[in-house]
């Protein structure tokens, strides 16, 4: 299956892009996803030299899974109160992983989703910029299970992908692996858990005032593949070589 | 020659007169207070969690200003702190809200009173309408993060852990979850006091007050929903620093009330984050400052440092019937930033303290 979607994907790249929707059932779910290209990733963990990590290019859905889609996947899955629109939430790492499997797909690793993410609407990489970040922090502070909005909504990045901040923090398939990698690298086994606590948060960060970046971490490093949240969601990636 | 022999004799002696002016330095340092320092002793020591935990009890957690009872027992229990942390939009001054994040509900969080030897179970809830994860670091904690480690919790989630209050004193809390700073900039910090064994002195009045700062988009008083600015957080630039939470919060209506003659204690913390308090007191002396929150006092302090992260315990006798105003001495940020806290002491005036005798503002009394 995945292989197929892959491969598939890898089609319709060579084709024009407008052409995919000719391709079928298949076809739509790859219409669905963009692709990535590949990359070096500044994490936000790591000195100089250790927080890159090469990306290899993939494809990532353009936006959340809806309710509406995942209650046509759960089959049982009633849909009370909401639009069938509103990105779904509630959903456990077991549930999301199942999901993108019956897709044929997968959830993103958190250095694929940090690296799509770190995109404006004009730059692939706008970690750096200072008025960015702000707006993230704006549109994180905004978010609430009330205050939802569609999964077509939310600002379209340098890639085409949408709504990676405004609507919900999204699961990735190594949530934890991240700060567990750092721990081990720089500190001893005593500190393990400090990376997302106190202010040691900030050992071995190259952009410490990265607070959006610093949000999502701490928000991946207090879940368990059981957690659920009103405000935790997720999206799809594929492989396409 | 006499000169060159007494050098000589000088230059000899040097070695002995600097023991000797080394060991009566030392012993005043060291002996002079023996008698002063009172319960819990100025020695390092190691200190154990030996106490024999007597029974079990819910502790009794306020909000500011007020403070929960004073402790009557006079052995070690097990003390349950029940905390469960929000997030909601409430009110930073007229017509500005802010999206506080809290220790219970309100900003500062609630007080906690234990007694020094009190096994502690912290019972940490993160309700499940909040956005981010939380966790705790109490400064009278020992242990890993002073909490933080075994308390990560996500929303909806439950953290539990135990300590035992080694150090009696004033602490603060506070959220220690990445980005720490935000998460204090948002409102979650409180104080736990650790009485000590003896207890505290009765006094006829006890008020908790907390200063933090605040950094929005807008200005001082833009009106609306205000969210957090952080490049003004990082350059230190408070747009609001406040007692107890808000604009107004220790002004007006709520003004901490006394009478005259009443013996009044303040719990004071500082939660910055990033500013250093001149705590004072506008028309009052402190009689006793604990400096730092700690154990000994220094007497008859107008104005009193108070750390980002730590805290003070002022004591006074109210003499005179009137307003004392409470402020950071940074006087900018009392004035156009909030720093303002009132007590009105209730009763007759005692002209022999204090008596207007001419001015535009002498009345007819």
């Amino acid at each position: 299956m995945k292989m197929s979607v892959a491969a598939l994907l890898t089609g319709a790249l060579l084709l024009l892009p407008s052409s995919a929707s000719a391709a079928g059932e298949k076809a739509s779910v790859i219409a669905g996803m963009v692709v990535i290209p590949s990359g070096v990733h500044e994490r936000l963990y790591g000195d100089a030299k250790s927080s890159k990590v090469q990306i290899q290019a993939f494809a990532l859905d353009r936006q959340p899974v809806s309710r509406g889609e995942y209650a046509a996947f759960a089959r049982n899955g009633i849909l009370t109160g909401g639009s069938s629109l509103l990105p779904i939430t509630g959903v456990s790492w077991f549930a999301a992983t199942a999901y993108c499997q019956a897709k044929g797909k997968r959830l993103p690793t958190s250095d694929e989703w940090e690296y799509t993410a770190r995109a404006s609407e004009t730059k692939a990489d706008a970690t750096r910029d200072h008025g960015f970040k702000e707006r993230l922090l704006g549109m994180y502070a905004g978010r609430s299970a009330k205050a939802r909005k569609p999964v077509d909504t939310g600002f379209r990045n340098f890639y085409g992908v949408r709504g990676m901040h405004e609507l919900v923090w999204e699961w990735t398939s190594d949530f934890k692996a991240p700060a567990a990698r750092h721990s081990r690298e720089n500190h001893n086994a005593a500190n393990h858990k400090h990376d997302m606590s106190c202010a040691s948060a900030a050992i071995g960060v190259q952009n410490p005032s990265n607070y959006p970046a610093f949000m999502r971490y701490a928000v991946r490093a207090s879940l368990s593949h059981r957690s659920t949240m009103s405000t935790l969601g997720f999206r799809c990636a594929a492989d396409i070589t | 020659m006499t000169r060159f022999i007494s050098q000589i004799t000088f230059r000899r002696l040097l070695p002995a007169m600097l023991v000797l002016g080394l060991f009566a330095v030392v012993t005043a340092a060291f002996g002079r207070d023996t008698g002063r320092v009172t319960e819990f002793g100025s020695a390092l020591q190691l200190r154990t969690a030996s106490d024999k935990i007597v029974g079990e009890e819910i502790a009794v957690l306020t909000d500011a200003p007020n403070v929960p009872p004073s402790i009557k027992r006079t052995h070690s229990t097990k003390v349950i702190v029940n905390l469960e942390m929000t997030e909601k939009a409430m009110r930073l001054a007229d017509g500005v809200e802010y999206t506080m994040w809290t220790f219970g509900g309100s900003v500062p969080g609630k007080f906690i009173r234990v007694r020094q030897g009190d096994l502690v179970e912290l019972r940490l809830t993160n309700h499940s309408s909040s956005t981010m994860p939380h966790n705790i670091d109490l400064h009278a904690v020992t242990g890993p993060g002073g909490g933080a480690e075994a308390s990560l919790t996500m929303p909806g989630g439950e953290s539990v852990f135990t300590f035992t209050a080694l150090n009696p004193g004033l602490f603060v809390y506070h959220c220690a979850t990445s980005p720490v700073p935000m998460h204090i900039a948002n409102g979650m910090y409180g104080l736990i006091l650790v009485e000590p064994k003896d207890g505290l002195q009765p006094v006829d009045k006890e008020f908790y007050v907390m200063q933090s700062e605040f950094y929005t988009k807008g200005k001082f008083g833009e009106p609306g929903l205000q969210t957090l600015d952080m490049e003004k957080g990082i350059d230190e630039r408070p747009t609001y620093v406040v007692f107890n939470g808000s604009v107004g919060a220790l002004t007006g209506d709520k003004s901490l009330k006394t009478d005259v003659g009443d013996h009044i204690r303040l719990f004071v913390g500082n939660a910055g984050p990033n500013l250093t308090s001149s705590f004072h007191a506008i028309g009052e002396i402190f009689d006793n400052v604990y400096t730092e929150g700690g154990t000994v006092a220094q007497h008859n302090v107008q104005t009193t440092l108070i750390p980002a992260g730590g805290s003070t315990i002022v004591e006074f006798a109210a003499e005179n019937a009137g307003n004392l105003i409470l402020v950071d001495h940074s006087i900018f940020r009392a004035f156009n930033k909030g720093t303002l806290g009132m007590i009105a002491v209730n009763g007759a005036a005692n002209k022999k303290v204090f008596a207007a005798v001419k001015g535009m503002n002498v009345g007819d009394n």
